[in-house]
């Protein structure tokens, strides 16, 4: 398609000064050769780097002695340690947990409150920005405020006690095995109004004749967004799946400032560790191996999902 | 043109500077300092130091740090240094100061420091953070020692408890206090906090000689033995005291909670007397510091050091003023007074300190002599951040339970520090 466009558009300016024509063609590339050269460098340059690194043996500074997959096999030994569980093991686990949770229910909520609020309700101007503000909170912010919130001590559980419900327990946050839960649902109720707002504009844009006809075929209301909607809103999925997966895998502060530093090595994440390892504990090779090994698991939910959503586009 | 017109502008303007470089090659009268030393007291105790050096006529300047943390510091020197333009010095923090000099990056003050004699008056443990093959390549401006106890006195009083001379005292203290309904121990439980109380437990189960042995030397018979076990579980045995939300919290919450009197005592390092301080709290009245049961004679200390760069000749003098500033003695006592620390030299008067700090410079004095002047596991003062790191792990899984025995707990340590060698 597009090869045989270009030969046409350039055959039609061909008669205005060439110069010009010329200028025209190459002005978009020259304006975007900047980003695109630092996107090289500081992206996929350093990624290579990085998966140089980790064939090394680099600890505080970068080395290029290389020593093989030395730190691939440590990681893969780390990958089944589970009794006392490896910090790795404990890092995929809650990777697992963690992504698993806010993806799904980001998705619900976010597409539920979306539907809710397309129902042409009064005040939608006002619903609007108060669901989507959360997102304006740094992760940091975020983390600690629900971190006091959820605290046993002084937030929730003391004040229900308060309320006289003294048998009420709730206290997660301060539990290493349940904490990564509360990571969780912070992480959920910062991110569920994008992805509604994500939602919204799609249900907004979806062309009115198309409910129009499913109306006069007698679709149901339930009918109608399980079968002609969702549907057609699939770009937006893949959309808010990109955007919340990468979130997911990126998050570092949100853990941190919810669980207090890690307790009991219990609120891992390949995020803290890949850091941890890099910069605290002087391991930079074992850091980059995280890393790559992060890249390739994004990489290995992406690119069949772009890939197949791409095709389906192309036919 | 325009664009033509700039760049010739800009390096005209590279040559003057240039020129103006070299016409003040002589010296520069500046010193340029990456710190964190930024909130309050310590800002304050750091500002006698720039007022040093300004009567020299040295001007200093703050290398600017973002996030403020010290780990963030870390990252921008690490990326100052390799880009080739250090400052003239940085604070820094134990084994990333023997990384630098590994790495050929630090400076050489060993002039100054044989004219004035540190190799005499800086506690000889020390000096391996501070000297690479006898050379000096930095200055310690404290130490910090992490074995003490801080107590509450008027809960004290209220339980009639007297001073723990050993672990057992200890314990029957924390029985005390629970009994009387308090909290017996504040702890904040991560993992570097429950590490560093762990190298007082270790201190006082093993003793100074069993404790050089299992964390500097990593004596795989020391690191396996019973008496390690037994510290494993005199660990334990302390988790009981704590209260139910410990996980997680910060460790100037806990001292907070022994300020206020919902809590006694708090395992924490010196820099916990800044709190006090800050609360207008004082020594001897409203808190009481004592040495860790059964650590009495030791200290497990920490430092506080300005590297000092391998800066162009120009910079030099300036360095060597600030080095010299630093180890002068007026700053060291100023300084300390106020950071909660202890002087890092040992000929400093110990007038202007309160009962803590007196007993600190004594306890250094004394520990030093009798060689129970050992670096601190948690801290990165024994081994390098990768052992640390491995250490904290393993002691943090077993205090919350992941790892389930103290057989276990030894087990792993041992694996941990192996595979992080």
């Amino acid at each position: 398609m597009t090869t045989t466009a270009a030969p046409i558009a350039a055959s039609t300016r061909q008669p205005r000064g060439s110069l010009r024509a010329r200028l025209q063609n190459i002005l978009p590339k020259l304006v975007l050769a900047p980003s695109f050269l630092l996107v090289l460098i500081f992206v996929y340059g350093f990624n290579l780097w990085t998966f140089f690194l980790s064939f090394t043996n680099s600890k505080a500074f970068s080395s290029t002695t290389l020593v093989g997959l030395a730190n691939y096999q440590k990681l893969w030994t780390w990958t089944f340690e589970t009794d006392p569980p490896s910090g790795w093991y404990t890092a995929i686990v809650n990777m697992g947990l963690f992504g698993g949770l806010y993806v799904i229910f980001c998705l619900v909520l976010g597409l539920t409150l979306a539907i809710l609020l397309d129902q042409k309700i009064r005040g939608e101007g006002i619903l609007r920005p108060i669901y989507l503000y959360p997102l304006a909170l740094s992760f940091i912010v975020t983390g600690t405020a629900w971190k006091l919130f959820l605290d046993p001590g002084i937030g929730l559980e003391k004040a229900v006690h308060l309320w006289g419900w003294t048998s009420f327990k709730f206290d997660w946050v301060v539990n290493p095995r349940m904490m990564i839960y509360c990571v969780a649902i912070a992480g959920i109720w910062a991110s569920s109004g994008f992805v509604m707002a994500l939602f919204l504009a799609g249900l907004r844009g979806i062309d009115g004749e198309i409910i129009k006809a499913a109306q006069i075929d007698g679709a149901s209301g339930f009918a109608m967004y399980r079968r002609i909607i969702i549907p057609i809103m699939r770009p937006v999925f893949l959309s808010a799946l990109i955007i919340l997966t990468h979130l997911a895998i990126k998050s570092y502060d949100l853990v941190l400032s919810v669980t207090g530093k890690n307790p009991g090595g219990a609120a891992e994440l390949p995020s803290t560790f890949m850091y941890s390892y890099t910069f605290t504990r002087n391991q930079m090779a074992v850091g980059s191996t995280s890393a790559v090994i992060m890249l390739m698991t994004i990489a290995a939910i992406m690119i069949p999902y772009l890939y197949s959503e791409l095709k389906e586009k192309n036919r | 043109m325009k664009l033509r017109s700039m760049l010739l502008a800009s390096a005209m303007a590279a040559s003057v500077a240039g020129f103006a470089a070299s016409a003040h090659a002589a010296d520069i009268k500046e010193v340029q300092m990456l710190h964190w030393w930024t909130s309050g007291g310590e800002a304050a105790a750091l500002n006698v130091l720039k007022q040093d050096l300004a009567k020299e006529g040295y001007a200093w300047k703050d290398v600017p740090v973002a996030g403020g943390g010290g780990e963030g510091a870390m990252t921008a020197l690490k990326a100052m240094v390799a880009a080739g333009n250090p400052p003239t010095a940085s604070q820094i923090l134990g084994y990333f100061a023997v990384d630098y000099a590994e790495a050929g990056k630090l400076g050489d003050i060993t002039s100054l420091a044989t004219k004035e004699g540190w190799d005499k008056v800086v506690p000889k443990a020390l000096q391996k953070f501070t000297t690479t093959n006898g050379k000096w390549d930095a200055v310690p401006v404290n130490i910090h020692s992490v074995n003490w106890v801080w107590i509450n006195k008027a809960v004290m009083d209220k339980i009639g408890g007297t001073e723990p001379k050993t672990f057992d005292d200890f314990i029957a203290l924390l029985d005390k206090a629970k009994a009387a309904g308090v909290t017996p121990l504040a702890l904040g439980g991560q993992p570097w906090q429950e590490a560093t109380m762990f190298d007082s437990v270790v201190m006082s189960t093993g003793g100074p000689d069993f404790y050089k042995k299992a964390f500097v030397d990593l004596d795989e018979s020391a690191l396996k033995s019973d008496t390690m076990k037994k510290a494993f579980d005199n660990l334990a045995k302390l988790k009981a005291y704590t209260d139910a939300n410990f996980a997680g919290r910060d460790w100037n919450l806990a001292t907070a909670m022994v300020i206020k009197g919902d809590a006694l005592v708090q395992v924490m390092g010196d820099w916990a007397k800044g709190e006090f301080k800050a609360a207008n709290k004082e020594a001897g009245k409203d808190f009481l510091c004592y040495r860790f049961p059964g650590t009495d004679g030791s200290v497990i200390y920490n430092t506080d050091m300005f590297a000092m760069f391998n800066v162009a000749a120009d910079r030099k003098a300036a360095q060597l003023a600030l080095a010299d500033a630093t180890m002068s003695i007026s700053f060291q006592s100023a300084f300390n007074v106020v950071k909660g620390s202890v002087p890092a030299r040992m000929d400093v008067p110990d007038t202007d300190f309160d009962m803590c700090g007196k007993k600190g410079i004594a306890d250094v004095k004394a520990a030093n002599d009798k060689g129970t002047f050992v670096g601190s596991m948690a801290q990165n003062y024994a081994q390098p951040p990768a052992i640390a790191g491995a250490y904290h792990d393993v002691v943090t899984k077993f205090f919350h339970g992941e790892i389930k025995t103290s057989d276990a707990a030894v087990a792993e340590l041992d694996k941990a520090l192996n595979a992080a060698k």
